[in-house]
């Protein structure tokens, strides 16, 4: 069983005249890496909000179509019950943060839930020293910096060992060694815990390393799906994707006649590639 | 032209500076990119530029007068500043009322009203949503009503605080081709941002501040090859800065930071090495 399931997924706001996605398939596998990408307003949102029951509980509309999550028929859950098989981190830390300390407000969704006392201590303190911020556990979250606020809201999220993870920009207003830090966290709790994990960035520069797949939405509807490498063509320059600045360059370079054949990724795979052909 | 002399600012009850002695001259039509580090002092710096924030030592003077001379409202009408986090700044129930309530506020004419919101809702691919609330556009998009609402003043000098968050690949497009026009028109054009690929696109004067100083003020294509500088203040060379730094060849320019830059100094190296390659068109 998938850990993401959806068959025909359509929602149109109330009140909106079109929908926001329609008919959106698609089947994430256990462990995977994801980045969801698309120009604004593409409906990427729309779908996040709908695999955590966001969507109709909480923004009201007409869904139509099957979502499964963890295997659980998101339907016939509460967004509190499907908190324990998946995550959410915004954008903004600042909306996730609010109690007085850092160690207090990690803890708080598992209270919530009712995990016992010794469980819930050993939990956080996983947490916390999974995202590197167990020496900030008695400071209040407006002492950090944006960047250990970010750490703070992926560990309470953490500290709930949500199977699936899902961050919606999670790096966007922090600096880029920052980001690029944050970002180094979700990959290794990716690979070390296989948690499932649904990215949401435009900054694919930053990101696309340690994605396996990227899809790419564009007017509601899912438009290219497969490896970083396979999607970052034409056909999303032409949507308006951000591609990584060594694609496009080496997209240029092929229009220039020169024989490089591959798409990289990362500045280490396109100086690998211009090292052979400066050389022959 | 915007003057900031031996600045220094605490917030009250915190013991330390967030600015120490900042010195900035912005001259009418410059394009100035304020980097750093978070929690570098960027933010604290530009809300002294309408008046937000006044100076615990030094001054601030916009257009030869004391920032301290003059009320926020009247600064703003000169110094437009558009706030990172848009739900700060918007409160209307349409985006064509956030737009025109300025307007009506300053004294204009329905009619000019009227054309200015027109306009500028087109500019910045608005349009569609004029009838719309605010808060049921995107994130992208409010930040762009946000933008607009400031814009249609028509203020002097205009600040945005990290404009392209949460913008597409397009939209960041169209807004450096805005900013460009804003420049053009002979306005000074100040943002806030950490987005290296943006700047290294727009190519801008570069600010770069950290821990409150001012440690480099520079073209865009001369900070962001400098790795040390760069990285004291948290940022990362863009990856055309560092690919062509990667490049096991010698005789390298040092001032690439675009994929056009380097597809130029490709181009020409290259050409001696495979001769016979030919562009493919369309």
């Amino acid at each position: 069983m998938p850990a993401i399931s959806t068959r025909d997924l359509t929602f149109t706001y109330a009140g909106a005249n079109a929908p926001s996605m329609e008919s959106v398939s698609l089947s994430v596998e256990k462990g995977e890496f994801v980045i969801l990408t698309g120009p604004s307003g593409c409906g990427k949102t729309t779908f996040c909000r709908c695999l955590n029951g966001l969507i109709p509980n909480f923004y009201s509309g007409e869904l139509r179509g099957d979502i499964f999550v963890d295997e659980v028929n998101v339907s016939e859950k509460s967004t509190a019950e499907l908190s324990r098989h998946i995550g959410f981190v915004f954008q903004n830390p600042e909306n996730q943060l609010f109690s007085l300390s850092v160690e207090r407000d990690v803890a708080f969704g598992l209270e919530n839930l009712g995990v016992p006392e010794e469980e819930a201590l050993a939990r956080v303190k996983w947490a916390m020293k999974s995202t590197g911020i167990e020496n900030l556990r008695n400071k209040a979250p407006y002492e950090l910096s944006g960047g250990q606020q970010q750490r703070a809201a992926i560990a309470g999220v953490l500290a709930m060992k949500p199977n699936i993870i899902v961050l919606d920009e999670p790096t966007s207003f922090l600096d880029p060694k920052s980001a690029e830090d944050i970002i180094g966290v979700i990959a290794q709790l990716n690979r070390e815990y296989r948690i499932t994990t649904i990215l949401v960035e435009h900054r694919l520069d930053i990101v696309s390393r340690y994605a396996n797949r990227v899809i790419i939405m564009d007017q509601g509807k899912v438009v290219l799906d497969g490896a970083p490498s396979e999607v970052y063509g034409d056909k999303a320059r032409l949507i308006g994707i951000g591609l990584p600045k060594v694609t496009t360059l080496f997209q240029m370079l092929r229009r220039e006649g020169f024989p490089l054949y591959t798409n990289p990724i990362t500045v280490e795979q396109a100086s690998g590639e211009l090292s052979k052909v400066l050389q022959k | 032209m915007i003057s900031v002399n031996n600045v220094s600012f605490r917030y009250a009850g915190t013991p330390s500076n967030v600015l120490t002695n900042v010195n900035l001259q912005i001259k009418d039509g410059d394009f100035v990119a304020i980097m750093g580090e978070n929690g570098a002092g960027k933010t604290t710096l530009v809300k002294m530029f309408n008046g937000l924030l006044q100076p615990r030592e030094g001054n601030v003077c916009v257009d030869g007068v004391n920032t301290r001379e003059k009320s926020v409202a009247q600064l703003s009408r000169d110094v437009g500043l558009i706030f990172q986090n848009p739900d700060h700044q918007l409160f209307a129930e349409t985006v064509s009322e956030e737009l025109s309530f300025s307007l009506r506020n300053f004294g204009f004419d329905e009619e000019v009203i009227k054309r200015r919101v027109t306009n500028i809702s087109t500019a910045l691919d608005l349009d569609k949503y004029v009838e719309s609330s605010p808060f049921i556009l995107s994130g992208g998009e409010r930040k762009r009503v946000a933008l607009a609402a400031i814009l249609v003043w028509d203020p002097k000098h205009i600040v945005m605080d990290e404009p392209t968050i949460g913008q597409d690949y397009l939209q960041k497009d169209r807004l450096r081709n805005f900013i460009v026009q804003l420049i053009s028109q002979g306005k000074t054009v100040v943002i806030v941002t950490h987005d290296v690929e943006f700047v290294a696109e727009c190519k801008p004067r570069i600010v770069l501040l950290s821990k409150g100083t001012i440690i480099a003020d520079n073209s865009a294509s001369k900070i962001l090859t400098n790795n040390e500088i760069v990285t004291r203040a948290s940022l990362v060379r863009p990856q055309i800065a560092e690919l062509i730094h990667q490049l096991p060849i010698s005789e390298k320019p040092s001032d690439i930071i675009d994929a056009y830059g380097a597809r130029d100094f490709l181009v020409s190296r290259l050409r001696g090495i495979h001769p016979n390659t030919k562009k493919i068109c369309g």
